[in-house]
Formats: C-alpha cells, sequence, structure tokens
C-alpha cells in the first residue's frame, strides 16, 4: 500500500524550496480566568497591557528594520488611547477583561479586513497578533516561545508578525499557511529574512510530523512524499540553490554573453513599490506598466498625479532611461468607468492603444503628463496593441496636439520617442510599415494571439509555447527591422524571464530584455551562459 | 515639493496650520504614521489631521485614527495645532512628510 501524495495549491509569498516534518502552530486562545469586580478587571488589563508591551518592545529592540517597523507598529497602537479606552468603558459596565479587549480590538481588526486596499486588509493580522499577545498576558502565559523541531516546515493558519519573529528560523525551514496574503507583515518578514513561505492554501489536512515539500516559487505544498519523490526533491531544491547563487553573484554585474557581448538587462514596474533596490541594477525601465494609477475605487489620476508619478520613476532611474506605456487597460485589465462591459472577447476586444483612441480625453491627460516628464529624463512613451500603422499615426497627432498647447500654455515639456509594443501578429509581418521611434515585443499576448492560446488556460499549457517557431520568427523580423533602421527592440515578457527562452531570444538579435525586478538576476545568469 | 503656509500670524502664535502632499509609495500605512504619531507626541499643542479641505479633523497623536483614514498616496494632508509649540509642530510634521519619513526622524 503506498500512501497518496496530497498537492496543495497556495500563493507564492517568499521563494525558496524547503522540506521537513510540519510543526503546526495554533492561534492563541486565552485560557478562561476567573473574572473579577471592575477594579480587579481594570488592574488584569492595565497590567496585561503593560506585560505585552514590554514583550513588545523587548523584540524590537532585538530586531532591524523592517520587523522593527512591523513591532513599533502594534507597540504605537497597544499605547494609543482610542484603543484602550473602549476596553476599560467596557469594564466599567461590567464586562470581564479579556471580553473587554477582545471586542475593542475587533470593531478594528472587522475596519481592516474590509478594507479596499489590500495594504489596510493585511495590517489586520496585526491586529490580531496584538489581540492575542495581550489576551495570552491576561490568562498569565508569558511570551510563547515556540520550539519548531529541526527543519521543521511550520503550518499555522495566519501566522502574526510577532509569532514569526519569536520562532527560530534557523532551525525552522520554512512556512504553509492556509490562509494569509502575499502583503501581509508576515509575508515581508519572511522575504526579508530569506524564508521560503506559500500563503492561501486553505485547510491542510496532515497531521504533526508528516514530511511535507514546500515550493515556495510555485506557492504549492505536497504532503506525506515518497521516498523517490523526496529523493527527487532535494536534488531539485540543491539545483536551485545553486542556480540561485549564481543569480546573486550576476545580478550587480553587467548583463554580458559569454563571448563578452554586452545586452540591456531592463526591468518592468507596476508600481512604485517595485522600485527596490535590486531593481537599481538594471540598465534602465523597459516598461512601467500605468495601470497601477486608475486603481479601481479611487478617482481616474488627473495630470498632475501622473506627472508626479512619472518623475519619481525617472528620478529614481537618475538618468536612465525609461519606457512608459500608455494605459493598457481592457483584455484581462478592466477600469470600471473606463474600459467597456460586455464584451464577448475582451482579449479580442477594445484594448491597448484601441481604448485610449476612443477616450481622446483621457489620453490626451496622459500624453501631456508624459511630454511634461520627459522634459526632465530620458522618458520614451510606448502604445500598447497596435494592430495598423493608422493607429500610430492618430496617436502622434494627439501627442502633437498636446505638445502645441502645452507650448501656447508655457508649460515646460519635451516630445518623448514614441514606440509601439508589437504583440498583434498584424504588426509583426508588417513591421516596416510602422514608423516608431523603438519597438518593444509584448511576448505574453504574442504568444497567445500567434497560438491562440489563452494564457490563463493550464489546459493548453503545451501548445501555447512560447519557442514555437512561428513566435521566434515573428521576433526575429522585427528584430531584423530594428537593425535596419537603427532602431532598438526589446522584449518584455514572461518569456525574458525565462532561461529556457533567453537564448532563443539572443538569437533573433534581441539587445534588450525587460523582466520584473526579482528575476533580474535569473535573466543575467542566462544571457551569462549564452555563448 | 508643495507646502502652503497658511499660519504666519505675527506675535504669539498659538495656532498654526499648513498643508503637505503625501508622496509616499503605499500612502499613510503603518510605518509613517508610527513615525507622524511619535513625532506629534513630542509637542504640547493638540494637533489635529485632515486629508480633504472639510475634514474630518483627527487627533495627530493616535495612530488608530491616523490609520482610520486610511489615506491614499498623493492625498493632500492638512495639519492644525493649538498651543504654545503650534508653529513649531507643523513645521516638523510638514518636513516630516515632504522628506518621506526618513528614518532618522
Amino acid at each position: 500500500m503506498t500512501a497518496e501524495t496530497v498537492r496543495l495549491r497556495g500563493r507564492p509569498a517568499s521563494p525558496g524550496l524547503a522540506a521537513g516534518p510540519l510543526a503546526r502552530i495554533a492561534s492563541a486562545t486565552a485560557a478562561p480566568r476567573k473574572s473579577g469586580s471592575p477594579q480587579e478587571e481594570r488592574a488584569a488589563l492595565e497590567g496585561a497591557l503593560a506585560a505585552a508591551a514590554s514583550e513588545l518592545r523587548a523584540l524590537a529592540d532585538r530586531q532591524a528594520d523592517a520587523a522593527a517597523d512591523i513591532l513599533e507598529f502594534q507597540l504605537a497602537l497597544i499605547e494609543d488611547d482610542e484603543l484602550r479606552a473602549p476596553a476599560f468603558d467596557a469594564i466599567e459596565q461590567g464586562a470581564p477583561a479579556a471580553r473587554a479587549w477582545e471586542r475593542a480590538l475587533e470593531a478594528q481588526i472587522e475596519s481592516y479586513a474590509t478594507a479596499e486596499d489590500e495594504y489596510f486588509r493585511a495590517r489586520a493580522a496585526d491586529l490580531v497578533d496584538l489581540r492575542d499577545r495581550v489576551l495570552r498576558a491576561l490568562a498569565g502565559g508569558g511570551p510563547s516561545t515556540s520550539a519548531a523541531p529541526d527543519g521543521a516546515v511550520v503550518v499555522a493558519d495566519d501566522l502574526a508578525p510577532s509569532r514569526f519573529l519569536e520562532i527560530d528560523w534557523g532551525r525552522a525551514a520554512g512556512a504553509a499557511l492556509a490562509s494569509g496574503s502575499a502583503a501581509s507583515h508576515v509575508a515581508m518578514l519572511a522575504r526579508a529574512r530569506g524564508v521560503p513561505m506559500v500563503v492561501g492554501l486553505g485547510d491542510i489536512p496532515a497531521a504533526e510530523g508528516e514530511t511535507i515539500l514546500l515550493d515556495g516559487e510555485r506557492g504549492e505544498i505536497e504532503i506525506a512524499p515518497s521516498a523517490r519523490r523526496l529523493a527527487e526533491w532535494r536534488l531539485e531544491a540543491a539545483a536551485l540553490a545553486e542556480r540561485r547563487a549564481e543569480e546573486n553573484r550576476r545580478l550587480a554585474g553587467p548583463a554580458l554573453t559569454r563571448s563578452g557581448n554586452r545586452v540591456r538587462a531592463l526591468i518592468n514596474i507596476q508600481s512604485l513599490a517595485d522600485l527596490t533596490p535590486e531593481a537599481a541594477h538594471a540598465d534602465g525601465v523597459g516598461l512601467v506598466r500605468t495601470e497601477f494609477l486608475f486603481e479601481a475605487g479611487r478617482p481616474l489620476p488627473d495630470e498632475e498625479a501622473q506627472y508626479s508619478a512619472y518623475r519619481v520613476i525617472l528620478d529614481w532611474g537618475g538618468g536612465k532611461p525609461v519606457t512608459i506605456r500608455t494605459l493598457d487597460a481592457g483584455g484581462d485589465k478592466p477600469i470600471p468607468g473606463v474600459t467597456f462591459d460586455g464584451e464577448a472577447n475582451p482579449f479580442l476586444g477594445v484594448r491597448g492603444l484601441r481604448l485610449s483612441l476612443r477616450r481622446p480625453e483621457l489620453f490626451t491627460t496622459q500624453l501631456r503628463a508624459l511630454a511634461r516628464a520627459a522634459a526632465h529624463g530620458a522618458l520614451k512613451a510606448m502604445l500598447p496593441m497596435v494592430t495598423t500603422p493608422g493607429e500610430l499615426n492618430e496617436a502622434r497627432a494627439l501627442l502633437d496636439a498636446a505638445l502645441s498647447e502645452l507650448a501656447s500654455e508655457k508649460i515646460e515639456a519635451r516630445r518623448p520617442p514614441l514606440g509601439i509594443m508589437v504583440e498583434v501578429p498584424a504588426a509583426a509581418l508588417t513591421i516596416e510599415a510602422f514608423d516608431a521611434d523603438f519597438y518593444s515585443i509584448g511576448s505574453n499576448d504574442l504568444v497567445q494571439y500567434v497560438t491562440a492560446c489563452d494564457r490563463g488556460n493550464g489546459a493548453l499549457a503545451a501548445l501555447a509555447d512560447p519557442l514555437n517557431r512561428a513566435v521566434l520568427e515573428l521576433i526575429a523580423r522585427v528584430a531584423a527591422h530594428g537593425k535596419r533602421t537603427g532602431a532598438t527592440v526589446s522584449l518584455c515578457g514572461e518569456m525574458a524571464a525565462d532561461p529556457r527562452c533567453v537564448p532563443a531570444l539572443l538569437d533573433c538579435g534581441l539587445e534588450e530584455l525587460s523582466v520584473a525586478p526579482p528575476a533580474l538576476g535569473r535573466l543575467k545568469a542566462a544571457i551569462a551562459a549564452h555563448g | 515639493m508643495s507646502v502652503f503656509s497658511e499660519g504666519a500670524e505675527p506675535a504669539i502664535r498659538t495656532q498654526a496650520s499648513a498643508s503637505v502632499m503625501l508622496r509616499h509609495e503605499a500612502g499613510l500605512h503603518a510605518r509613517p504614521a508610527v513615525k507622524l504619531t511619535k513625532l506629534a507626541k513630542k509637542f504640547r499643542s493638540k494637533i489635529s489631521i485632515a486629508n480633504s479641505p472639510d475634514g474630518p479633523w483627527i487627533d495627530a497623536k493616535s495612530i488608530v485614527k491616523l490609520m482610520a483614514t486610511k489615506t491614499p498616496r498623493d492625498a493632500l494632508l492638512r495639519f492644525r495645532a493649538e498651543g504654545d509649540d503650534a508653529e513649531a509642530a507643523v513645521q516638523a510634521l510638514v518636513a516630516l512628510v515632504e522628506q518621506d519619513f526618513p528614518d532618522d526622524g
């Protein structure tokens, strides 16, 4: 009889692989404590708050950076009368200390948990953490030092940040959480500490001590693997560790092939949070996805808001080129009030430039902001989802109009180079007809349109092969056009972050590749391995 | 950066106000809010903050209230202080936001 391996899929929160015995951490529940008079309850809560605050202070003093910030936040909360007063009021009304504290926190937790912004939503875990720490103190328990066995994979529903910091990660190997979010404080801590973590796994049906394989790259765990699977896994883990070390060695250096050809390694930015220290090792920004400015539930960004966001990225780049893509809404990125609802096939619908040309007032606001920011750095403007040269000409005419408007208003501006994304097969096939200042191949959509495979459909994963000869032929065609005309051709998309694809892209003649910041080391290592 | 000082009354300065654009990438989240309340608590004045001209004006010394405003990036933060160190308080808070909540703040 062989036990079946159970594989659970969650979301990756911190990269890396871990394998070890399961160690479950239950969320704290206060042991019942005999309640007394309001005076006694008041004194008990005061004592518990003081004890919890000094635990937090002691923990904070041992941490640096992000970890200390999180504990400082909890300390500020515990010292705030806004939080304490309702609890003490409830005690005056006769409530036991534990219930009074729990109730006072519940209202706060609820308001965070239902926030629209993921960042604020994730703060609910900090309040739960604080609530439980005070409840433990009330129950008379000291801080819970979790003695996870060596190499354990910690399993919990969610893991409070201060609980995370109490675990000895020199011994424990990784964490698998049933709920949680990749934007939570605890996920940030795990990334900072290099602790592999998967969140959002749902119920984890495994017993204490059972072997868990945790894949923080794919966001999966396997329960009770066979001996053969375990051996295979150890090889994978060793290979990954070796690759990581190589990537880290390459990250800070220039992107050079083995024979010494210089390739420009750029990054894709989808929010200002992507401007990380590792991103600074890029040769520039190959793609700024401006959709982050147009978040649902917030007013559309005006010219000023867009201009200042573009300036932040340019200033961060410190003279390196920054390619900003105009709004690429529609398809899988609907924006309420902007995109068209009810299209039968949004990927083949009014998206990207098609949408911008139908919303000239919205588009002009963005073009004005881009032209103003271009006066302060190496900004390039890029149009998504271009199908015919007529669309490029129409967009250029709107840019011309925006520039003359700005000139007549005596507002400082400069014409940015205007390029197109090549992701529609028709554009790739007729690339000679497009008089653009530069070209950038959007490989995700190009692969999807050339192979006629929805990229979100796992059943078609094998058919949606980016290395399909038809895809590579189109890429080579665009690269050759660039060489003839002197225009730069880059590629942004998952192909550039896939070491299997990078050699083929370089062979196609591309000299600029753009990836998400965490993949920059991987890209440079893949370039270095190529002839 | 945009600072519009509105509180330059002569003689005994018991009231001051000013506004500043919040540039912090994730808005007024935990770390900047902690820094802001810590700094506010260093002053004796009563200090209020609002992210819209009509308020609500909330206590700048309360992390709970400050976080509850869920102030996003690019909001105009308005400070109002009342007390014998009102002017200094408003100036210090504006500088903190302007310098994007530096670590040595």
